[in-house]
């Protein structure tokens, strides 16, 4: 049989954000996929370098609307550890509350993301209807729904009351009761794992060789979670376990997911129990010194890293984000070999993409073929364009150098 | 207006189906339409459905500054929606640039690539300001004086006592 190539997006009623793929299919088999991702390349990390720290620091939070705190927070450790601040314990342990329940609005949102790709949309209404109560917590402590603005160097920029600590604990049981209750249908809803189960199948080795991270790596036995490996923020203080499944498939995705919202739950009670007093945040310079920092952050949909260079003024001289789900892209393309077709919209929606978060470089495609240039082919090919014009550099460098000699 | 103009002008009100592109967005406002349509806002008992294909749609949701990638998408969706048709765009971004304002790769608002009839600010748009939005585009269509909202209890509370 040949093969046929098809089109998917920009727009495209199974992606929800703007992305191109190309899948070739041999029958109904998918035999190798190709993506064209830049949609949403705004040039963030080059906005930073014109915009001060503090600056940087709201743009940073708009890289994504759902793991908003994620970047921001990954942003704030490094400028942090650039500025060799000593954040107050206070301080870590409300930016840590704020992260986990960013973690249980996230994967509620994703599990009822992934069960509308399989024509579960009333899993779809119950998950978004309860996400709603993070979301009021979120737009209390933040004062916006979205880009709660939380952060800030040094520490954060709201304090918590009892009512809220009451409020948010009382939340917390009927969220984990009405989780325990998705918990149930993920493990014996027969239509959902016929459905979900030997769909994207990949293994441990891959995973590992792959770069797979989050809940796609772990939900192949990859034990890995910078939460535990490299604990930041109040993460060393509070007592949690990381979920791995071996089932390898998108069921194994869902299972991972449900189980970490039980941690979360676990983690933000301890979190609020254990609350120390005192400040919660200390004052930071406007200027940061020269260096080089790496910072990284566990982020709902996996490991977040941020690079600063510092120059010493109060602007950063290069910021550089890799957000989860471009580790997660190449994982995707072996995933998604042998499925079939149908299976192709929950198998992209199981690594929940953010294509917000992936698009930060663009590579320049020429639609009549071209070619990739290094800098130095770069310079290269701009003297041969000049000199083929008539405008020969080196022989003005030797003019030039030639008559200043001769006024000396 | 005829009879079946009036009618014309009722199914619109009553039923507008709507689709949403992603011109760039942050996730945000995408999140918080989608949230909008789901159970606690439910945008749905005014008749409002999600679509997949522009060509099924009578209203386009754009959410997100115009990058340079998206700017020709954007433009050939918006030629594929039957007349007559309408934007919305949802979030400071779409409005203005908001704050990619001057990013190399951003055009800034959506109105820069094809016009638009109602704009939501806010970052992210709340599912408040986002029915709102829809509402006030929806009765800007009916020809009919839209009723006044009923007074402020509290007002009332006021005058009684």
């Amino acid at each position: 049989m040949s093969k046929i190539t098809i089109p998917i997006g920009p727009q495209h009623p199974a992606l929800k954000e703007p992305a191109s793929f190309k899948i070739t299919l041999n029958g109904e088999e998918i035999y190798s996929m190709d993506m064209r991702l830049g949609y949403n390349h705004r040039g963030i990390e080059k906005a930073c370098e014109q915009r001060t720290y503090i600056q940087s620091l709201y743009l940073i939070e708009r890289i994504c609307g759902i793991c908003s705190h994620s970047h921001s927070t990954a942003f704030t450790q490094a400028v942090e550890e650039l500025a060799g601040l000593q954040v107050p314990k206070r301080g870590l342990y409300i930016r840590t509350l704020i992260a986990e329940l960013e973690r249980i609005h996230s994967h509620l949102l994703w599990l009822g993301v992934a069960a509308h790709e399989v024509g579960f949309d009333t899993l779809l209404m119950y998950t978004w209807r309860d996400r709603e109560l993070v979301m009021d917590h979120l737009a209390e402590l933040g004062g916006n729904r979205v880009n709660y603005a939380v952060n800030t160097f040094g520490g954060v920029r709201r304090d918590l009351t009892p009512d809220e600590i009451a409020h948010i604990l009382k939340d917390m049981d009927t969220l984990e009761e009405r989780t325990k209750y998705y918990a149930q249908v993920a493990t014996e809803e027969a239509t959902l794992i016929a459905r979900l189960s030997k769909v994207g199948v990949m293994s441990k080795t891959e995973a590992e060789t792959l770069g797979a991270v989050g809940p796609t790596a772990r939900a192949c036995s990859v034990d890995r979670d910078v939460r535990r490996d490299d604990p930041y923020a109040a993460y060393p203080d509070v007592q949690f376990k990381v979920c791995v499944d071996d089932h390898c498939d998108v069921y194994g995705r869902v299972l991972v997911r449900v189980n970490e919202l039980f941690e979360s739950y676990s983690i933000i009670r301890q979190l609020l129990k254990n609350l120390p007093e005192g400040p919660i945040a200390v004052k930071a310079p406007r200027r940061m010194p020269a260096g080089e920092v790496f910072s990284r952050y566990e982020a709902p949909r996996g490991e977040d890293c941020h690079y600063i260079k510092g120059n010493g003024t109060d602007k950063p001289d290069r910021v550089k984000i890799r957000a989860p789900t471009l580790a997660n892209w190449r994982a995707v393309r072996k995933m998604i070999e042998g499925n079939y077709l149908a299976d192709a919209p929950i198998v992209i929606a199981a690594i929940d993409p953010c294509f917000s978060c992936t698009d930060r470089a663009i590579e320049l495609v020429r639609p009549h073929g071209g070619e990739v240039l290094t800098w130095g082919a770069l310079r290269q090919f701009g003297i041969e364009w000049h000199r083929r014009h008539g405008l020969d550099f080196a022989d003005l460098n030797k003019k030039f150098s030639q008559r200043m000699e001769r006024v000396k | 207006m005829g009879l079946i103009q009036k009618i014309v002008t009722w199914a619109r009100i009553k039923s507008p189906w709507v689709i949403h592109f992603n011109t760039g967005a942050c996730n945000a406002c995408d999140i918080e339409v989608i949230d909008a349509l789901t159970p606690r806002y439910d945008l749905e008992r005014f008749g409002v459905q999600l679509k997949g294909s522009p060509r099924h749609a009578d209203v386009m949701v754009v959410s997100g500054p115009v990058t340079r990638q998206s700017r020709d998408r954007l433009k050939r969706i918006y030629d594929q929606l039957a007349e007559p048709k309408f934007v919305v765009a949802v979030g400071t971004c779409a409005c203005s640039g908001g704050v990619f304002q001057g990013c190399y790769n951003v055009e800034g608002g959506i109105d820069q690539a094809i016009p638009v009839h109602a704009y939501i600010p806010g970052c992210a748009a709340r599912p408040e300001a986002i029915i709102d939005g829809v509402v006030k585009l929806l009765s800007s269509l009916d020809p009919k004086p839209v009723a006044a909202p009923p007074a402020e209890p509290v007002e009332k509370e006021a005058a009684s006592a």
